[in-house]
């Protein structure tokens, strides 16, 4: 059963099956990364654009990666170096660059439903390389690749997301297609985080961190954006670290084994203690080895399936 | 859809033998088993290759290497399929750096599969050679590739095909001359 998605704009309506395909498929090419010569030509002619209109180190350097790991050419486009400071639109910076042949577009942007825009300007295929605060499919894909590598399934595992729920498309994401699979899901923050219509997506709410502590498998920690304590949704950073900064001592006092993910950067001391980052039960860095591999799984999947899916 | 099989060209038996004559001649072109790997090529190549290596170990008493290429990736019709193959996993668990790699697949025809599975190796390190082992070559190569071990000839049309089945994959031990099914697309 190939793909049945033309892009990937979000995780929202996409089919356990799917997920499940680019998992496993992720595990493949996850392998191939631990060879002498970790590449293969499976992607060769074909030629990717990598559309950053926001500050990205992790999410951009993967998807690079990935690309080259699969032999497909790569052109990447960043704000600060292009024609958008001299004032061109989005619809025309993608037409243009469109016009120089390209099969598909790795966008990132400030505002949500760009990459949905954008599949009506082109026919290149569209990854979301995370929107606004809509989603961020790539890295809910790995989170739960993570989870799957080290918990076998995602069936009736209990993740609870920490932090500032509002405002995160990793949690918009990460909901979405944990639900799909089958996973419980608590969220866990300061009110004024929390959106408050957010049970409709069928998970749990507390505001006490410890709550959900002695509750989850797993705590999936946001990075609390700096920029949100200006706009006064919580009062000050060492406060937010006192009410739900997760720290040695609080996971000791669950007295259980817990796995600490994070999408980074991490913000050390905020809502995450270094000892607990850098910690054994942390799969962090797993988590960004495996992202190379779901990147490329979805490229390769999103690449060969034109005829199928229309 | 219904298949029209034209003849069964080896039975049960004869596989049995056909692999047991492979493993042989494997062990004696090689002069014993001290330096060799045999790797089998998905899906029905690496079910013959187990037991090939089923059979040297056997008769050799010596543990022989055994991997499994999955070649999906190196296909040269990638781009032109219009079902996209499932990709699954390779699993060569040894450096193959200056060993002889016994290639084993189910058939030889056009040579194209034989030829990404070479690529496929030589990106886990340079063997000191690659022979390749089929069950049946059935001719029409297009590309200069040609089988070190062959378990049978068998000349055939365009318009025929070769199924291999197994006991692993197909409930059978048999190789069938069937009428090719006619392209659907």
């Amino acid at each position: 059963m190939p793909l049945q998605q033309k892009h990937l704009l979000g995780l929202e309506g996409v089919s356990a099956e799917d997920i499940s395909l680019i998992l496993d498929t992720a595990t493949t090419f996850r392998e191939i990364l631990d060879r002498p010569i970790p590449k293969v030509p499976t992607l060769r002619g074909l030629t990717v654009v990598n559309l950053f209109y926001e500050a990205s180190t992790r999410t951009r350097i993967s998807f690079e990666l990935a690309e080259k790991r699969l032999s497909a050419d790569s052109v990447n486009f960043t704000t600060s170096t292009s024609s958008v400071k001299k004032g061109e639109t989005l619809k025309d910076t993608i037409r243009n660059i469109e016009a120089m042949k390209i099969d598909m577009v790795v966008v990132r942007h400030q505002a949500a439903g760009v990459p949905r825009f954008l599949t009506q300007c082109v026919d290149a295929a569209i990854i979301n390389a995370g929107d606004g605060m809509h989603e961020h499919p790539t890295q809910a894909l790995l989170d739960m690749f993570t989870l799957r590598e080290k918990f076998a399934k995602l069936q009736g595992l209990r993740v609870a997301i920490i932090g500032d729920i509002s405002h995160s498309r990793v949690a918009g994401s990460n909901i979405r297609g944990l639900k799909a699979m089958g996973a419980e899901v608590m969220l866990c923050g300061p009110k004024t985080l929390i959106p408050r219509d957010v049970e409709k997506f069928g998970v749990q709410v507390t505001y006490d961190v410890e709550d959900a502590i002695a509750w989850a498998d797993v705590l999936n920690v946001l990075r609390i954006q700096l920029e949100r304590q200006e706009a006064g949704l919580f009062p000050t950073l060492r406060e937010y670290h006192a009410e739900f900064g997760i720290t040695q001592q609080r996971l000791e006092r669950a007295k259980k084994d817990i796995t600490i993910m994070h999408p980074g950067p991490i913000n050390r001391g905020v809502e995450l203690d270094a000892d607990v980052a850098d910690a054994e039960y942390s799969v962090i860095l797993n988590q960004v080895t495996n992202g190379v591999a779901v990147r490329m799984a979805v490229l390769y999947l999103l690449s060969g399936n034109e005829e199928s899916v229309s | 859809m219904e298949i029209k099989v034209k003849a069964k060209v080896i039975d049960q038996e004869g596989l049995q033998r056909t692999i047991s004559r492979l493993a042989l001649e494997i062990v004696e072109r090689n002069h014993g088993v001290a330096n060799i790997a045999i790797v089998g090529v998905r899906t029905r190549g690496a079910f013959i290759a187990e037991r090939v290596v089923k059979r040297i170990q056997e008769t050799e008493k010596h543990k022989v290497p055994f991997g499994i290429l999955d070649i999906t990736l190196y296909r040269d019709d990638f781009r032109k399929r219009l079902r996209q193959p499932l990709v699954q996993v390779t699993d060569i668990p040894f450096e193959i750096n200056d060993i002889h790699v016994i290639l084993v697949d189910d058939v030889l025809f056009t040579g194209r599969t034989s030829r990404a599975a070479l690529d496929a190796l030589m990106d886990f390190g340079r063997p000191s050679s690659i022979q390749l082992a089929v069950l049946v070559d059935r001719g029409h190569r297009e590309l200069p590739i040609h089988a070190d071990y062959i378990g049978k000839a068998i000349p055939t049309s365009i318009g025929e095909e070769v199924q291999v089945r197994l006991m692993e994959t197909d409930g059978e031990d048999c190789v069938l001359l069937v009428e090719a099914p006619k392209e659907v697309n």
